[in-house]
């Protein structure tokens, strides 16, 4: 019984770590840009087909195609910041926040329409030689594969907290998140701020999906619900905080096995929106955000 | 150096700039003074290219700054303090300095450039590692204008330094600017503090509902009865 529950857990917690990397992305593209962009799902699932044909057609194991997800996805991004998203760049906040949702509602759907037409409807996903290996310790099954995509997940939360803290370029992206205007004053292209965190955001889509492709399956449809999954995370951490992001992301998924194993699997969706509607009335900047002004 | 001319400027449909022009040339510390709401800071942002001109053209040593996309301007030798000190809260006062020679050119002399802010400011230098946010309302202001000058320009552009500053500090702030224009910077400042301004200005434009209304030394305009009705009591 204990065990069961910690298996659990451990489970809950290596997806959430999956979700908190997915969420991050959203999190930093909504910081940067006020773009609530929500067709970042199929961006996720994009990623996770990359990953799938190069692995199918080429045999490449998924690991090691997982930059070349993320560039596929720099590339989908720099078309869609280019051809769509740039276009709301001068408007106020609150209208940006709607327009953007309306371009990424379009976005999802042909993009989910076109996954499904060009590579049919069915769950896939990608078997290697060590897809069921894993590692136990106290009767605890660590699946290899989960754990490593947990690792690489950190790894690139953690990347991205010390780019925007200590690089230069990250230094200009968070003096434009707190005023444009004055950024622009002393030389900063605010266009280019905002197309970098689209396409990090993207790209970290793409890894995700890449990730969820070898560790659990997609499917053409899968990007509404990771898009929710990352709104309620983003909530959760709260915005501002990459870490907390992530660490809202190990919470959800661990609150979702825990609603599985006491309730039953087909309450795992609803806890996230309990969460968040929790979160919203008690802490609305979230567990680990700032609280404006 | 900086010529403005004819320059109409406005919002949406409110015009808030009419046939504005002026000039400063090398080495002049000119003041724009005008009570609030006259245009002054609009007008600062059109030199920038925050706003664009519905008309008339500002040329910026012979090139036409109305082609020069805004984030562009910084990098041809012009720097503006905006109002009120405003900083980069988040960010560290170092932080703050840094992107502050994000101009190609300013950023190769970075370090060197610091340590002549931190010579003019050692405030600043004592505080580099706090959040810009911590810091008082004359410290704030000394920062907008290392900031600024972390950018090695050709042209420093003033927003009310003396806004919301207590008179001690005010004397502190444009002593320090006189400090800087002595030392051989071009300085365009805009202010309410109208008496301030004008001892320190070596030429002022007087500006009111968007227009301008005389130009001059500051005796010159001192006989002007609306200057001296208006401002000085």
């Amino acid at each position: 019984m204990v065990e069961t529950l910690v298996q659990n857990i451990v489970f809950g917690l290596l997806l959430g770590a999956l979700y908190g990397l997915a969420a991050v992305g959203l999190s930093l593209v909504f910081g940067v840009t006020k773009f609530l962009n929500v067709a970042h799902g199929e961006l996720l699932m994009l990623g996770g087909y990359v990953s799938f044909w190069l692995f199918n057609l080429y045999h490449v194991d998924p690991f090691v195609s997982l930059p070349l997800a993320a560039l596929a996805l720099v590339v989908v991004g720099i078309v869609l910041y280019s051809l769509l998203f740039s276009r709301t760049v001068k408007m106020d906040e609150e209208q940006k926040v709607q327009t953007t949702m309306l371009i990424g509602f379009g976005v999802s759907l042909i993009l989910q329409n076109l996954a499904q037409r060009l590579w049919t409807a069915d769950d896939r996903s990608i078997t290697t030689a060590y897809s069921r290996m894993s590692w136990t310790l106290f009767d605890i099954r660590f699946p290899i594969v989960r754990v490593v995509s947990m690792v690489v997940a950190l790894l690139l939360v953690i990347a991205l907290q010390q780019f925007l803290q200590r690089s230069y370029f990250g230094k200009a992206i968070r003096a434009t998140v707190e005023d444009w205007e004055e950024a622009t004053i002393i030389g900063i292209d605010t266009h280019r701020v905002y197309l970098v965190a689209f396409v990090i955001g993207a790209a970290f889509a793409g890894v995700a999906g890449a990730l969820v492709s070898v560790g659990y399956s997609i499917v053409p449809s899968m990007g509404l619900e990771w898009t929710l999954v990352c709104l309620v995370v983003m909530t959760l951490g709260g915005l501002g905080s990459i870490i907390g992001t992530f660490v809202g992301g190990l919470i959800l998924g661990v609150a979702q096995a825990l609603t599985a194993f006491a309730v039953g699997g087909a309450y795992r969706q609803v806890v996230g929106l309990l969460l968040f509607l929790v979160v919203l009335a008690v802490r609305p900047q979230g567990l680990f955000g700032v609280k404006e002004g | 150096m900086l010529n403005v001319e004819h320059i109409n400027v406005g919002y949406k449909d409110l015009q808030v700039l009419w046939d504005v022009s002026f000039q400063v040339n090398q080495g002049e510390l000119v003041a724009l003074i005008g009570p609030n709401g006259a245009g002054k800071t609009t007008t600062l942002k059109a030199i920038m290219g925050l706003r664009r001109p519905w008309s008339g053209t500002i040329y910026f040593e012979g090139q036409n700054l109305c082609k020069v996309p805004a984030h562009k301007t910084a990098e041809l030798g012009i720097a503006m303090v905006p109002e009120g000190g405003r900083v980069f809260t988040g960010l560290t006062v170092l932080e703050n300095l840094e992107l502050g020679a994000f101009a190609p050119h300013a950023r190769k002399h970075m370090a060197q450039t610091l340590e002549e802010m931190y010579q003019l400011f050692p405030r600043l230098e004592e505080r580099k590692f706090q959040r810009a946010g911590t810091l008082s309302g004359g410290e704030r202001q000394m920062l907008a204008i290392a900031r600024a000058l972390m950018s090695r320009p050709k042209l420093l552009m003033l927003d009310e330094p003396s806004f919301g500053l207590a008179p001690l500090l005010v004397d502190r702030i444009f002593a320090k600017i006189k400090e800087i224009n002595q030392a051989g910077m071009t300085i365009l400042l805009v202010e309410q503090n109208v008496r301030a301004a004008l001892e320190l200005a070596h030429r002022s434009y007087v500006i009111q509902n968007g227009r301008i209304v005389g130009m001059g030394t500051s005796e010159e305009l001192l006989s002007f009865e609306f200057v001296r009705s208006a401002y000085l009591g």
